[in-house]
C-alpha cells in the first residue's frame, strides 16, 4: 500500500471489478433467497415458472404479488439508503453522518404524515417526502454550521439527533390528533417492507434510478472533496456545485427510500464503513460497492426478519437498528478523539 | 434592590448547619412555588367539566359542598396534576446533577440514554409480566436506568471523559434500547402493549393516586440527599484534580450522585414515561436565575422543572381539546430548539 499518495489504489482495478461482479452475483442470490424463503417455502423451479409461465395458482400468485415485489423493494431501498449514506459521509467528511442520523429520513417521514393528515390518503406522496428531506437537510446543515467553530462533524451529528427528536415528536403529535392518519400510516411508519404493491413501487423507481446514476457520476468529485475543501478547490473543483449536486442526490435517494419503506435506520451508516474497509478511499469504487452491499444487507435483514419467528415477522427497521446502533457506538468510541 | 453582598449566609444557632446561598434564591424560590401552585390549580380547574379555580382550592382543602367537584378534583385531576409536578422535579434534579458531575451543559438523563434504559425495562415489565403491581415499576425503571448509566460510563468515560463522546454514545444507546422497546411492543399481548404505549409517549394521562404513592418515597429520599451533596457537586465542578486537592472523595461522591440521578430519573420515567428535555432545560433556566452554586440551584431547578411539566400538560390538554397531546410532545417542541441553541452557542461562556 502506498501511503504517500492518498488516491493510490490499495487494490488493482481488475480485482475491484471482479469483486463488484462477485457482489452482484451475491446480490442476485440474496434476491432469490428472499423470494424462496418465508412463511411457506417455495421451490426454485416454481419461481421460474411463476415469472415466465404464470398459471394463476396460489403459489404463483404469492410469488408475483408478495414475494417478488418485496424482494425487489428490499434491494432497491437498501441500495438507495447505502449510497445516500456514502455521499453524506463523503460530503461532510464525517464518519458518523448518514441520512437517518442527520434527521433527513425523519423529515421525509414527517412530511408524508403531514400530507396524509391534510389531504387524506390516495395519490402520491413522494413529492412531500422529497420536500421534507430537503428541508431537514438544509436545516441540519444550517444548525450544524452555526456558532463560532463553524461546521464541525460532531455538532452536525448532535444537531441531527436533536432535529430527529423534534420531528418525531411532531409526528407523534399529529398521529395522536388524527386517528385516521394513524390507521393509514402506522404500518409504514415502523419501517417495513411488507405489504407493498408493485403498482405502488413503480412510480418511485425512476427517482431512485436517477439518484443512483447521478451519485455514481459524482464519485470522482467526492473523492477529491475527501482531501479537504481547500485542496479540492486548488485542484480545480467547483466545490459549491458538487455540494449542491450531492445534496440533491441524497434528498432524492433518502426521500424515495422513506416513501417506499418508511424510516429504516442505520443502513446508510454501516454500509459505507464496511465498504471503505474493503475498497479504500476512492468514491468511484465506494459508491457502486455501497449500492450492492446496501441491497444485500437489507435483503438479508428482511429475509432473516421473516424467518426468525415465522409465521410472524419482525419489522426490518428493528433488525437494522439492532445491528446498527452498536456499530454507531463503536464508531463514536473509535473515531471521535477529543 | 441593593445587592451589597451577593451571598446570603445561613447559620441557625440551634442546628450544626451552615451554608450560603445566592441572594436571589429566596425570592426566586418563593415566586416559583407560587407559579407552580397557580398552574396546578389552573390545570385542575380546566377540562371538559370546568371547576372554578376558587372551588378547586376549597375542594382540595376539604371545604367544598359539592360532591361532583370533590370527585372531579380529588379523584380525577388532582393526582394527575401532582404527578406532573413531582415528575418535573425528579427529571430536573436528575438533569442538574448530571450536568454538574459531567461538567457538560448538554448532558441530561434523556439525552445520554438513562431514560430510554429505564423505559425499556419498564416496558418489558408491563408487556412480559402484566400481573406485577404498578408499585414495582419505579424499581424496574431504576434498574434499567442504572444499567444504561453503567453502560454509558464504561463505553464513554473510560480513558478521559469527552463530553461530546458521552452524548454520541448516549445517542447510540438510545437507538439500541429503542429498538428493543419496539421489539417488545411488536410482540406483546395487544392489551398490555396499548397500556405500554400510552405510558411510553411521555404523558401524565390517567395517572391516579396509585401511581403517585410509589413515586413519592423516591423523591422523598433522593431530593434531600441531593441537597446534602450539593456542596460536593460544587467541588466536583472545579475539576477532578482540584476537587481532590480540596479533600473531596471524588469517585465515591460521584458514584453517589450518579445513583441519585438514576433513581430520580428512573422513578420519574416509571411514572410518566419519557418526558423529554425537562432535565436539560430546567437546570439552565435555573442557572440563569440564581447562578451556579448548587445549594440554591438544585431546589430552583427542581421547581422550574415542576412548572415546565405542569404547564406543558396544561397546554397539551387545552391546545387541541378535546384531544389531548402528551406533555412529552410539548416539552420536546419547546426543548429541542433550546437544546440546539445551547449547542450552537458553542462554549462562548464556560459550561456553568
Amino acid at each position: 500500500m502506498v501511503r504517500s499518495q492518498p488516491l493510490a489504489f490499495s487494490k488493482s482495478p481488475i480485482s475491484l471489478t471482479l469483486g463488484l461482479c462477485l457482489g452482484g452475483g451475491l446480490l442476485l442470490a440474496c434476491l432469490l433467497g428472499s423470494v424462496l424463503l418465508g412463511a411457506a417455502d417455495i421451490a426454485p423451479g416454481t419461481v421460474w415458472q411463476a415469472i415466465f409461465q404464470f398459471d394463476g395458482s396460489t403459489e404463483h400468485l404469492i410469488i408475483r404479488t408478495v414475494r417478488l415485489p418485496r424482494a425487489i423493494l428490499a434491494v432497491v431501498v437498501g441500495a438507495a439508503l447505502a449510497v445516500a449514506g456514502a455521499i453524506t459521509q463523503g460530503l461532510t467528511r464525517n464518519p458518523l453522518a448518514a441520512p437517518d442520523i442527520l434527521g433527513i429520513n425523519v423529515g421525509a417521514a414527517l412530511a408524508m404524515v403531514l400530507a396524509v393528515f391534510l389531504r387524506g390518503s390516495g395519490g402520491s406522496y413522494v413529492g412531500f417526502a422529497f420536500g421534507g428531506a430537503a428541508i431537514a437537510a438544509i436545516t441540519v446543515y444550517w444548525l450544524g454550521s452555526m456558532g463560532r467553530s463553524g461546521l464541525t462533524p460532531l455538532k452536525l451529528v448532535i444537531a441531527g439527533a436533536a432535529l430527529s427528536y423534534l420531528l418525531s415528536s411532531l409526528t407523534t403529535g399529529i398521529l395522536i390528533l388524527s386517528q385516521r392518519t394513524l390507521d393509514e400510516i402506522r404500518f409504514w411508519l415502523a419501517g417495513s417492507l411488507a405489504g407493498q404493491d408493485i403498482a405502488a413501487i413503480m412510480p418511485i423507481l425512476p427517482y431512485i434510478a436517477v439518484g443512483l446514476v447521478g451519485s455514481l457520476a459524482l464519485g470522482r468529485q467526492l473523492t477529491l472533496m475527501g482531501l479537504g475543501e481547500d485542496v479540492a478547490q486548488g485542484l480545480g473543483l467547483n466545490t459549491g456545485w458538487v455540494k449542491v449536486a450531492a445534496a440533491i442526490m441524497v434528498v432524492l435517494l433518502a426521500g424515495s427510500a422513506v416513501a417506499l419503506a418508511g424510516p429504516i435506520g442505520f443502513v446508510g451508516l454501516v454500509v459505507p464503513h464496511v465498504v471503505r474497509f474493503a475498497v479504500g478511499v476512492d468514491y468511484r469504487w465506494i459508491l457502486p460497492y455501497s449500492m450492492i452491499a446496501g441491497g444485500i444487507l437489507l435483503s438479508v435483514a428482511d429475509t432473516v426478519a421473516r424467518l426468525v419467528i415465522r409465521p410472524q415477522e419482525l419489522p426490518v427497521g428493528i433488525m437494522t437498528a439492532l445491528v446498527g446502533a452498536p456499530f454507531f457506538i463503536y464508531l463514536a468510541r473509535s473515531k471521535i478523539k477529543r | 434592590m441593593s445587592t451589597t453582598k451577593p451571598w446570603l449566609s445561613i447559620r441557625p444557632r440551634q442546628f450544626p448547619l451552615s451554608f450560603r446561598v445566592d441572594r436571589r434564591v429566596p425570592l426566586v424560590l418563593a415566586s416559583l412555588v407560587v407559579i407552580a401552585l397557580l398552574s396546578l390549580v389552573f390545570n385542575v380547574s380546566q377540562g371538559e367539566y370546568p371547576v372554578p379555580p376558587l372551588e378547586v382550592v376549597k375542594t382540595i382543602l376539604g371545604f367544598s359542598a359539592s360532591p361532583d367537584y370533590a370527585f372531579v378534583v380529588n379523584t380525577l385531576r388532582l393526582p394527575r396534576a401532582l404527578v406532573a409536578l413531582l415528575v418535573g422535579m425528579g427529571l430536573a434534579t436528575a438533569g442538574t446533577i448530571l450536568q454538574g458531575i459531567t461538567r457538560n451543559p448538554l448532558a441530561a438523563p434523556e439525552i445520554i440514554g438513562i431514560n430510554s434504559g429505564a423505559s425499556l425495562v419498564a416496558v418489558a415489565l408491563i408487556v412480559l409480566f402484566p400481573q406485577v403491581a404498578v408499585g414495582w415499576l419505579p424499581i424496574a425503571a431504576f434498574l434499567g436506568g442504572l444499567g444504561a448509566a453503567i453502560a454509558i460510563y464504561l463505553l464513554a468515560w473510560n480513558g478521559g471523559s469527552s463530553p461530546i463522546r458521552l452524548i454520541l454514545v448516549g445517542i447510540g444507546l438510545t437507538s439500541l434500547t429503542g429498538a428493543f422497546t419496539s421489539l417488545m411492543i411488536t410482540f406483546g399481548n395487544i392489551y398490555n402493549v396499548s397500556q405500554a404505549l400510552v405510558w411510553l409517549t411521555g404523558s401524565v394521562y390517567g395517572r391516579s393516586w396509585e401511581h403517585l404513592w410509589p413515586l413519592l418515597p423516591w423523591l422523598g429520599v433522593f431530593l434531600p440527599l441531593t441537597l446534602v451533596l450539593a456542596r460536593d457537586l460544587d467541588t466536583l465542578n472545579l475539576g477532578d484534580n482540584l476537587a481532590q486537592g480540596l479533600g473531596s472523595r471524588v469517585e465515591g461522591t460521584r458514584s453517589l450522585l450518579l445513583l441519585c440521578t438514576v433513581a430520580l430519573a428512573g422513578a420519574s420515567v416509571a411514572t410518566a414515561g419519557n418526558v423529554g428535555f425537562v432535565g436539560l432545560m430546567a437546570p439552565h433556566l435555573a442557572r440563569q436565575m440564581v447562578g451556579p452554586a448548587h445549594i440554591g440551584l438544585v431546589p430552583v431547578a427542581a421547581l422550574t422543572g415542576a412548572c415546565i411539566v405542569e404547564l406543558a400538560d396544561l397546554v397539551g390538554r387545552l391546545a387541541f381539546a378535546p384531544i389531548e397531546l402528551p406533555c412529552g410532545v410539548i416539552t420536546a417542541v419547546i426543548g429541542t430548539p433550546y437544546f440546539l441553541w445551547l449547542l450552537c452557542r458553542d462554549g462562548r461562556r464556560p459550561a456553568s
